[in-house]
């Protein structure tokens, strides 16, 4: 059966993630794991491992930079693993993926990644730092994740007119 | 030296009384019907995740929020890519000098931003529009002077209204802290923002 892992970038540079994923190490994990299929967006990144077919021992690779649209691959896929870029959480999210947001630990607790560690808190995503990525991936359970409900502008529109004196 | 301070220093404060003045008093809002009224409105659009944001709540307005300018910075490709998009015939998009570059030194930014407010005021005052409605990127904070320039010296009567980024979940971004107390509606998107800054509106989330 087909099981597919999209790791998203965005428009940033996270090599230190796209080598840690393409490493010996973690695609072991990921064929455990039962993934066939891995697609890596690298962004601006330099490292672009190359792809290949796989075998029954390793999932397939299939890598690129930046495209217009990465909404196909977060569909196609069955586990999301970002970087904690809102953009990209809220893709994944808002397509009801499980998502694993991995940080740069320099990073860690600094406002760009705020978003993602509270998200994490109210259990909507898993969070983690390159270095756990591995035990993380075979530890943490996806399944007692809860549904990321839609954002609701109109609130803030009707709010809006109140204030400007629309009845 | 000190004479030449005290008269740029004099009027500043007196502005800055009279703007804190003015935010602190509330506004004589006139009735409206969303059938017969419209309200002009200008967004200032951010780029990546603020233009994102913005694009969802101009989306959620009503037809009666027309005509609509969208303000861009010059330097951002791919914010105009979707504006295009939603552009229409009670839209327009508008390009103004960036104020500041992400990375951009803090005495290059002041330059940038004089001649981003000198670009910004005479635009403001041309379009008087209804509604100013900014969510953080830089560009928003000389538009909103000019906004309120346009208040204090009674031109118009614009409300502006801030909507911080959703990736501000315990701290305001640098234009939030520099508008929290001089703009009309100041809204966040989590509670624990609310919880710290009590003029803020805490409608539930944007995106």
């Amino acid at each position: 059966m087909e099981k597919k892992l999209f790791v998203t970038v965005g428009t940033t540079q996270f090599d230190t993630l796209i080598e840690a994923i393409s490493s010996k190490e973690i695609m072991e994990v990921l064929s455990n794991l039962g993934f066939t299929h891995v697609t890596l967006q690298t962004g601006r990144g330099k490292v672009q491992p190359k792809d290949n077919a796989g075998d029954k021992n390793h999932p397939s690779l299939t890598c690129y930079g930046l495209k217009n649209s990465i909404l196909e691959d977060v569909k196609a896929a069955d586990l999301v693993i970002c970087h904690a870029g809102a953009g990209s959480i809220l893709d994944a999210l808002g397509c009801n993926k499980k998502v694993l947001v991995v940080v740069n630990e320099e990073l860690m607790g600094n406002h760009q990644t705020e978003v993602a560690e509270k998200l994490a808190k109210e259990h909507y995503l898993h969070f983690c730092g390159i270095s756990s990525l591995s035990d993380s991936l075979k530890n943490l359970d996806f399944s007692n994740l809860v549904p990321f409900p839609p954002g609701e502008p109109e609130k803030f529109a009707s709010h809006l007119d109140q204030v400007l004196g629309f009845s | 030296m000190w004479l030449v301070l005290a008269f740029i220093l004099v009027p500043a404060i007196t502005l800055l009384i009279k703007v804190l003045h003015f935010a602190s008093t509330k506004r004589n809002i006139p009735k409206r019907s969303k059938t017969k009224d419209a309200v002009s409105i200008l967004a200032v659009m951010g780029s990546g995740g603020h233009t994102r944001e913005m694009i969802s709540l101009v989306n959620a307005l009503g037809g009666h929020y027309s005509p609509r300018y969208f303000v861009i910075a010059e330097t951002d490709k791919m914010s105009e890519h979707k504006i295009q998009k939603m552009e229409s015939s009670n839209s327009k998009i508008i390009y103004i000098p960036r104020s500041r570059e992400v990375k951009q030194s803090y005495a290059t930014s002041i330059l940038s931003t004089i001649w981003a407010v000198l670009f910004s005021v005479p635009l403001v005052f041309r379009l008087r529009p209804d509604v100013i409605l900014c969510n953080g990127p830089g560009t928003c904070i000389p538009i909103c002077f000019a906004g309120l320039l346009l208040k204090v010296t009674g031109c118009h009567n614009t409300t502006i209204v801030y909507v911080e980024s959703f990736c501000r979940v315990t701290s305001l971004s640098l234009s939030g802290k520099l508008l929290y107390y001089v703009i009309d509606e100041f809204f966040v998107q989590w509670p624990e923002l609310k919880d710290k800054y009590p003029h803020a509106k805490y409608v539930g989330r944007i995106i």
